[in-house]
C-alpha cells in the first residue's frame, strides 16, 4: 500500500450544503409504505449530547436478497429501481431518518451492515461507520468481535416500531459512549 | 483541573485544549461566540503545525480535532478511528448515469435568465484513485458561493447581495479518462463566526464518489495566491504544507478561452482501492 499516490485531502461539509447536496426523494430508497420497507433513523449527536442539526449522511447497502445494486437513478427515483444509495440531512434536533429495505446476506456467513458516511459542519473530513442488523449471525463477525461490550454496540441497530434505530455519538459523553468509526487500508492519516 | 472552568469564569463553553509551554489556552466552544482574535487563532494554528513538524511523521488528510476550527470541538471523535477491512457492499459503489446528471449541470452560468456576476472561469481536472488509475463515469458534485460571498441558504445573513441569476450548485459525470469539468464564476470570500473578523478563502466545495465506498470524499478547492489561506483554520487543519497545496487549484493559461473565460486546473486522487484491478475487470463497468 505504500506506493499508493497521496490523496487529496478532505474537508469540512461546512454549514451551507443544504441547497446543495439533497434533493428529491433522496432519503427513500424505497418509497414510504411499500412492502418490506423500513425507516433507519436515529439522532446524531455532539460531545455534550447536543443534537447535531447541520451534518449529512449517506447510506450504501445491499438489496434484501443481499445483491449489491448497480442500478443507476438515485437522484431522479422512479419509485422501482433499488440503487442501494441514499441521502439524509439532520433535522434542528439531530434526527435523519431514511426509508429503505433490510439488507440480506451478501455472502455466506456474513452478518449485514449498512454503510454508512458522516458529513457536518465542525467535522473535518468524512467519518464510516456500520450499522449492523441485529441478529445471530453478528456473533462471528470479525470486527465486532475486536471490540470491547460498549463499543461494539454502537455499531448495532436496534429493531423499533417502524423499522431500526441507529443513533450517532460524534463524541462521546459521560451517558453515551463515541460511536465506532472506521478506517479502511488505504487511508492515510 | 479541579473544576470545570465554566464554574471559575464567567463565560460558557470555555474548554481546556491543551497548554503551550506554560499557557493554558482556554477555548470558547460556542461556535457564534467569536470570542478570539485573528492573531490568537493565527498563534494556535503555528503552534500546531510547528508541533507537527518536530514530530516528523508526514499526515495527509487535516485532523479532526483541530481547536483553532472551533466547531470540531466538540464534534471529533476522541477515539482513534477502528481498522476495517472492507467487505460487502463497502467494496462496490453507487451508480450513477445520465439518468441522473443532465449535461447542463456542469454549466453554473445557465441556469437562470440573465448571466451571473463574476469573473466566469472553467475548472477541470482529473478524478484518478491511488494506484493512478481513473474514476470513470463518476458523480462530481460542486457548490459555492457567489461573486460576493454569499450562498444561496436561509441561514447565511452576510449581507452581502444575491445575485438571482446564480444558485451555484453543479453535477456532472467524470468521463471515460476521469475528467470533470465545470464553467461556473470565481467565489467570493466571506466572513464567518468562528473568530473576530475571520473570513473564508474563496473556494468551491466538491463531493466525489470512487470505485468503493470507502473511497466517498468531500472537500474543498481553493484558488491559488489568496491571502487569506494562511489565516484560514478550515484549509490549516491540514497540517502538512504539501497535503494543503492539494487542494489549490492551478491556474491554466491553456484553458483560458479568447473573450470568455479564465480556466483553472485542480486534479484529484482518491484513497484506495482495497479491490486489486482483477477484481475491478471481474465486474466490468459496474454500472
Amino acid at each position: 500500500m505504500s506506493t499508493l499516490l497521496p490523496a487529496t485531502p478532505g474537508q469540512t461539509v461546512g454549514p451551507f450544503f443544504g441547497f446543495a447536496l439533497p434533493f428529491d426523494r433522496c432519503n427513500e430508497l424505497v418509497p414510504p409504505g411499500s412492502p418490506n420497507a423500513v425507516q433507519l433513523h436515529g439522532v446524531v449527536a455532539d460531545g455534550d449530547g447536543r443534537g447535531v442539526p447541520d451534518a449529512l449522511l449517506e447510506i450504501w447497502q445491499a438489496d434484501a436478497d443481499g445483491s449489491i445494486p448497480n442500478a443507476s437513478g438515485s437522484l431522479h427515483r422512479d419509485g422501482w429501481t433499488f440503487t442501494g444509495w441514499g441521502r439524509a440531512t439532520t433535522d434542528e434536533a439531530g434526527r435523519y431518518t431514511f426509508t429503505t429495505v433490510i439488507p440480506g446476506v451478501s455472502e455466506p456467513a456474513a452478518a449485514p451492515f449498512i454503510s454508512i458516511t458522516v458529513f457536518a459542519r465542525g467535522l473535518l473530513n468524512r467519518l464510516f461507520t456500520r450499522a449492523y442488523i441485529p441478529g445471530k449471525q453478528l456473533e462471528n463477525d470479525s470486527l465486532l468481535n475486536t471490540l470491547t461490550p460498549e463499543r461494539r454496540d454502537t455499531l448495532i441497530a436496534t429493531r423499533d416500531r417502524t423499522g431500526l434505530r441507529f443513533d450517532i455519538q460524534l463524541q462521546g459523553t459521560p451517558d453515551k459512549p463515541e460511536t465506532v468509526f472506521l478506517r479502511y487500508p488505504g487511508h492515510q492519516r | 483541573m479541579a473544576f470545570p472552568l465554566s464554574e471559575i469564569l464567567p463565560f460558557a463553553n470555555l474548554n481546556v485544549v491543551g497548554t503551550i509551554g506554560a499557557v493554558t489556552t482556554l477555548i470558547d466552544s460556542n461556535p457564534d461566540g467569536a470570542l478570539a482574535s485573528q492573531s490568537e487563532i493565527s498563534a494556535e494554528i503555528g503552534a500546531i503545525e510547528s508541533a507537527y513538524q518536530r514530530a516528523g511523521v508526514e499526515e495527509t488528510q487535516p485532523r479532526l480535532n483541530y481547536p483553532p476550527y472551533r466547531s470540531s470541538l466538540l464534534r471529533h471523535p476522541t477515539k482513534d478511528l477502528h481498522h476495517a477491512d472492507p467487505e460487502g457492499v463497502e467494496l462496490w459503489t453507487p451508480c450513477f448515469s445520465e439518468r441522473d446528471v443532465h449535461p447542463l449541470e456542469a454549466d453554473l452560468t445557465v441556469q437562470h435568465s440573465g448571466e451571473p456576476i463574476g469573473e466566469r472561469l472553467v475548472v477541470t481536472g482529473r478524478v484518478v484513485d491511488g494506484a493512478g488509475r481513473p474514476v470513470r463515469r463518476q458523480l462530481v458534485e460542486i457548490w459555492q458561493a457567489n461573486a460576493g460571498g454569499r450562498y444561496i441558504h436561509k441561514r447565511d445573513q452576510h449581507p452581502s447581495p444575491i445575485d438571482p441569476n446564480f444558485t451555484g450548485v453543479g453535477r456532472c459525470l467524470t468521463d471515460e479518462d476521469g475528467i470533470y469539468r465545470f464553467t461556473t464564476i470565481k467565489p467570493g470570500p466571506y466572513p464567518w463566526k468562528n473568530h473576530r473578523n475571520a473570513w473564508r478563502p474563496a473556494h468551491i466545495h466538491f463531493s466525489f464518489f470512487g470505485t468503493e465506498f470507502t473511497q466517498r470524499m468531500v472537500t474543498q478547492m481553493y484558488f491559488p495566491g489568496d491571502p487569506l489561506l494562511c489565516l484560514d483554520p478550515i484549509f490549516q487543519a491540514i497540517p502538512d504544507q504539501k497535503a494543503r497545496s492539494r487542494l489549490v487549484a492551478s491556474y491554466d493559461h491553456e484553458l483560458s478561452t479568447h473573450e470568455w473565460a479564465t480556466g483553472y486546473r485542480w486534479d484529484v486522487v482518491l484513497t484506495g482501492p482495497a479491490r486489486t484491478p482483477i477484481e475491478n475487470l471481474g465486474r466490468g463497468a459496474h454500472r
